[in-house]
């Protein structure tokens, strides 16, 4: 399959302190990464220099052949088409559930309001939450204001999603219903980089995992070996801290 | 109470009104734009920038830092200039901008701070623009905490207004001034203080009622 995403030579700095450094990766129409670390390793960061929420030091993120470069003025187009979903929802609180999916179609993409409206509503019936459309974000569980926060993304029609620990904050019952939006976007074939703790989700949405520790990838495969047989000593400790026995 | 007090207490009660109102939407006007540069550009903000913040800062400092009085005489030559001349209500608009423009900028650059910074990054991530995040999300959710500041300023220039009243500046205060302070009339005198307050009891229940209709945070009637 072909590329859609090309990560080269990446690498963040905050004054002297290195937090990723030179991360290559390269991502397939499709594909769906499971980024996984300790806390602080710099997977959160990689996700927001992908789509340029921070500025990189060196190396280059491009997007089907695109590069995305932080002082370049073509940086809003490249994020139109990198969709992000945060930890913390996000959603705009004094703006109801479908004004909050119709905003960025409307006043970035400049799609017609009906169309984006139309769209909205069948996004929101197919996350099962049609009825809410006119609530405001307050009076949703933090599983639905996640849901909807997936979805006003998918508003925006990102050839790559990315996921910073959507489900982080939620209460144990909440994440069930947030994760299998994720595994059907998954099986429609959507490119998605995610970053989770919930290892046995990752493991059926994965198609590559990979391991991040001290700002570099140490270990990457398919499922299957990455948590059978992990390869580094570091993965193991870190898969071990998950188990209990 | 004979007719010709009650007819310039109403006189003093429009021009009072002519003053505050007038003050506050001109100020709103200078003032709102510096407060959306100073937070854009500070430290935190969209596009921050030294230079401009600092230049924007020393001029709401310098100003704000001038007591309200004095910079009303400071201001008689440029209020001449602009009115025409130095005393009336219309006069006194002038300093009452001057004074709240600055206070208006700190007071709008507070609410913008108080936005939470993951709603303009989500908004930044789905590709918005510095100035679609500052005109659809930030002054958006912005609104409750910017009308009470408004609501704010407002009683304020209410007050300023009043002051304004020694140097010949009109509306209640001036009478309260000349009847209560130089003729002893002690009846006017509060009959205007009493005029002010339920004034000032006007704007900020009305001030209250807009923020907390226009609160979607909260659940209604708790």
């Amino acid at each position: 399959m072909e590329e859609i995403l090309n990560i080269s030579n990446l690498t963040k700095r905050y004054d002297d302190l290195v937090v990723l450094d030179h991360v290559n990766l390269s991502v397939k129409k499709g594909e769906v990464i499971v980024l996984v670390g300790t806390s602080g390793c710099g997977k959160s960061t990689f996700l927001r220099c992908i789509n340029a929420l921070e500025k990189i030091q060196e190396g280059k993120v491009s997007l089907d052949g695109e590069v995305i470069n932080p002082a370049g003025g073509k940086l809003n187009t490249v994020r139109e088409r990198i969709g992000m979903v945060f930890q913390s929802y996000d959603l705009f609180p004094h703006k109801t559930v479908l004004q909050n999916m119709i905003l960025a179609p409307v006043k970035v993409k400049k799609i017609n309001k009906k169309e984006a409206e139309k769209e909205a509503l069948a996004l929101l019936d197919r996350v099962g939450l049609l009825s809410k459309k006119d609530s405001y974000p307050h009076q949703l569980s933090g599983g639905q204001k996640q849901r909807v926060a997936i979805v006003r993304a998918l508003m925006m029609h990102p050839e790559v999603l990315l996921l910073d620990e959507i489900t982080a904050a939620l209460d144990p019952e909440m994440v069930r219903e947030v994760l299998d939006v994720v595994i059907s976007l998954a099986r429609e074939g959507r490119t998605m980089i995610i970053v989770t703790h919930e290892l046995t989700f990752a493991r059926a949405v994965a198609d590559r995992m990979i391991f991040i520790d001290g700002g570099k990838i140490v270990e990457e495969g398919s499922p299957e070996e990455f948590f059978n047989h992990p390869k580094t000593d570091r993965l193991k400790k870190f898969l071990d801290s998950f188990s209990y026995d | 109470m004979n007719t010709q007090v009650l007819n310039m207490l109403l006189v003093g009660i429009k021009d009072t009104l002519y003053m505050t109102l007038g003050s506050v939407i001109i100020g709103y006007i200078l003032g709102l734009p510096l407060g959306v540069v100073l937070y854009t550009t500070g430290k935190t903000g969209l596009r921050p920038n030294v230079f401009v913040y600092r230049i924007g800062d020393f001029i709401c400092n310098i100003i704000r830092s001038i007591p309200f009085l004095i910079l009303l005489i400071l201001l008689i030559p440029f209020t001449r200039f602009i009115v025409g001349k130095s005393y009336g209500s219309t006069a006194t608009i002038v300093p009452l901008v001057i004074c709240s423009a600055p206070y208006i900028a700190r007071v709008v650059e507070a609410s913008l701070n108080e936005v939470d910074t993951g709603v303009i990054e989500a908004a930044r991530a789905m590709g918005a623009s510095n100035l679609q995040i500052i005109f659809k999300v930030l002054l958006v959710e912005a609104r409750t905490s910017l009308i009470a500041g408004f609501t704010i300023t407002t009683g304020i220039l209410l007050g300023y207004s009043a002051m304004s009243g020694t140097v010949g500046g009109g509306g209640l205060g001036d009478i309260a001034v000349r009847y209560g302070y130089y003729r002893w009339q002690t009846d006017i005198m509060i009959v205007t203080v009493v005029l002010l307050i339920v004034i000032f009891q006007i704007i900020q229940m009305v001030g209250t009622k807009v923020a907390t209709s226009l609160d979607h945070r909260k659940h209604k009637g708790k």
